[in-house]
């Protein structure tokens, strides 16, 4: 197998975005990204945009971002995994380099959700649950992680200040964070008292619908030597499933088959544990998720999750600094971009360009992007 | 197609399960059985895992306990009259497990994990209908 790198990031500040259209979105990450990597437009070989496809008034959207990009007449293709999206479509853009057939590719991850209103984006989130046997009852997405979070708490004595520890913590990057929605610190007080959303989920607890487009260039090694000084690689890929509906899921809702999968596979080929990891983002859609997924990728032991945060080992300093942009939680949630934005940090990360949040001395990143009510899981291992 | 009015909100109409809804009026929780490997399932399948068997419809007794649960007070827009409502997963005696609404006769208060329940058909207006999780008579 070739190596594969990332020479080029870009982001969008997230947030509600009404001054842009999605094609505008994705120009502001793509350029961004294309002129960090140093490279002229026209050698990208091919392009994968992603997106929650189902949010968009426009259908297929990779055909008028890759117009309005100037990436005609390469190949482009549509990659949906909702939350998991980018995430998938690094996956893609690996197997295409690494089989030789493309030797430049760029991922495009965006989405606009605040065009909808609250509810109706929960109408077309609902449906993200098996819809012939659970969206008929009325679930949500915090719903469902709700369910995980009670069933944590009830099993490992997980508390509602440990979940807001996460929201804490997150909130505190994130305030350090110029791209994120929200850049302003929270105290495990605010988090209690705000308003209720799904028990025992709070909306602090809750990371919010957002805009925004992230970008990767990622090429060979032997191009990547030839652009750059700093190439990041691609190390470790793991990607799993799990049954959509909760009724297939067994009778302990602590943990996310298709994580704890994704990560095996991931530190296998990687050919690390858990505790090489230097810095990590992992998707915390909800602060309860963010203490699973620690559990998930044995950064602590099961059930552990919520000491783990209280004793803010997943801050700069502890064992695992996790989520240093502020996450999904404090940088906001479009769904499409969220994969492509944790890879951009942790290529930040790994280059030592991370400013105020920067890990010293970091070397081995891993990104976790979870998708939908946990169907879905993508693991990626850099390396510097 | 009567599984159109399965839920109060409805987004499958055809498939091969209609019976269901017809058992779910004469008051019945009927699950699937393979017949060749005598997997139980519920939400019953027209199709079993072992890719072998006829399916045939048994009757659960809706005996359950409950799994895990939310109160949602936030509520897709179809949802919206009905905040706060509580979701749960429950697992019968028979093993599956059920993804249902919580009666609204239950407290909020008195429902915790692990608690007995039954699973029982309820009519809703517009000749729809649904089950539900209820405290056991």
């Amino acid at each position: 197998m070739k190596k594969v790198a990332i020479v080029g990031v870009g982001q969008t500040k997230f947030g509600k975005r009404s001054d842009a259209s999605i094609r505008e979105i994705a120009f502001e990450a793509f350029k961004e990204a294309v002129e960090d990597a140093g490279i002229m437009r026209g050698e990208i070989d091919a392009s994968i945009v992603c997106s929650a496809t189902h949010y968009d008034k426009q259908r297929t959207p990779a055909g008028v971002i890759a117009e309005y990009l100037g990436l005609n007449p390469q190949p482009t293709f549509n990659v949906e995994a909702i939350c998991a999206s980018s995430g998938v479509g690094l996956r893609n853009a690996w197997a295409l380099i690494s089989s030789g057939l493309h030797d430049i590719v760029a991922i495009i991850g965006f989405q606009k959700m605040t065009e909808l209103k609250s509810d109706e984006v929960q109408d077309v989130m609902c449906r993200a649950g098996d819809v012939m046997w659970e969206s008929p009852f009325g679930p949500t997405m915090p719903a469902y992680f709700a369910m995980y979070a009670n069933a944590h708490m009830n099993k490992y004595g997980t508390k509602e200040e440990q979940l807001a520890k996460v929201a804490v913590k997150n909130h505190f990057y994130g305030a350090k964070n110029p791209k994120a929605m929200f850049q302003k610190e929270v105290t495990v007080q605010d988090v209690l008292k705000s308003r209720p959303i799904a028990s025992p989920l709070k909306q602090f607890d809750c990371c919010a619908n957002s805009d925004g487009a992230a970008c990767l260039i990622l090429t060979s090694e032997d191009k990547a030597r030839k652009i750059t000084d700093t190439p990041v690689w691609i190390a470790g890929l793991g990607l799993g499933s799990s049954p959509m509906s909760l009724t297939g899921r067994g009778t302990d809702l602590t943990s996310f088959g298709c994580a704890v999968e994704a990560a095996k596979q991931a530190y296998k080929m990687a050919g690390i544990t858990a505790t090489d990891v230097d810095v990590a983002e992992v998707h915390d859609c909800f602060t309860i998720t963010e203490i699973i997924n620690y559990e998930d990728l044995g950064f602590c032991p099961r059930g552990q999750g919520g000491k783990f945060v209280e004793e803010e080992q997943t801050y700069i300093g502890g064992k695992f600094p996790v989520n240093v942009d502020g996450g999904l939680l404090a940088k906001g949630h479009p769904v499409g971009a969220t994969g492509a934005s944790q890879i951009r940090t942790l290529v930040q990360q790994l280059r030592g360009e991370a400013g105020e949040t920067q890990v010293k001395g970091a070397e081995i990143a891993l990104a976790h992007n979870l998708g939908g009510i946990g169907m879905y899981c993508a693991v990626t291992i850099l390396r510097r | 197609m009567s599984f159109g009015r399965f839920g109060k909100v409805s987004y499958v109409a055809e498939n091969k399960l209609q019976n269901f809804v017809k058992f779910l009026e004469e008051g019945r929780i009927m699950a699937s059985k393979c017949k060749n490997c005598n997997r139980i399932y519920f939400p019953p399948r027209a199709d079993c895992d072992c890719m072998t068997g006829e399916q045939e419809w048994i009757e659960l007794k809706g005996n359950c306990k409950l799994v895990t649960l939310t109160i949602v007070h936030f509520a897709p827009a179809s949802f919206k009259g009905d905040i706060p409502y509580a979701l749960g997963v429950a697992q019968f005696e028979e093993g599956p497990t059920v993804f249902a609404p919580l009666s609204k006769d239950i407290r909020f208060e008195e429902i915790k994990i692990g608690i007995p329940l039954k699973l029982v058909p309820l009519k809703l207006e517009d000749d729809r209908i649904i089950y539900e999780l209820r405290k056991p008579v």
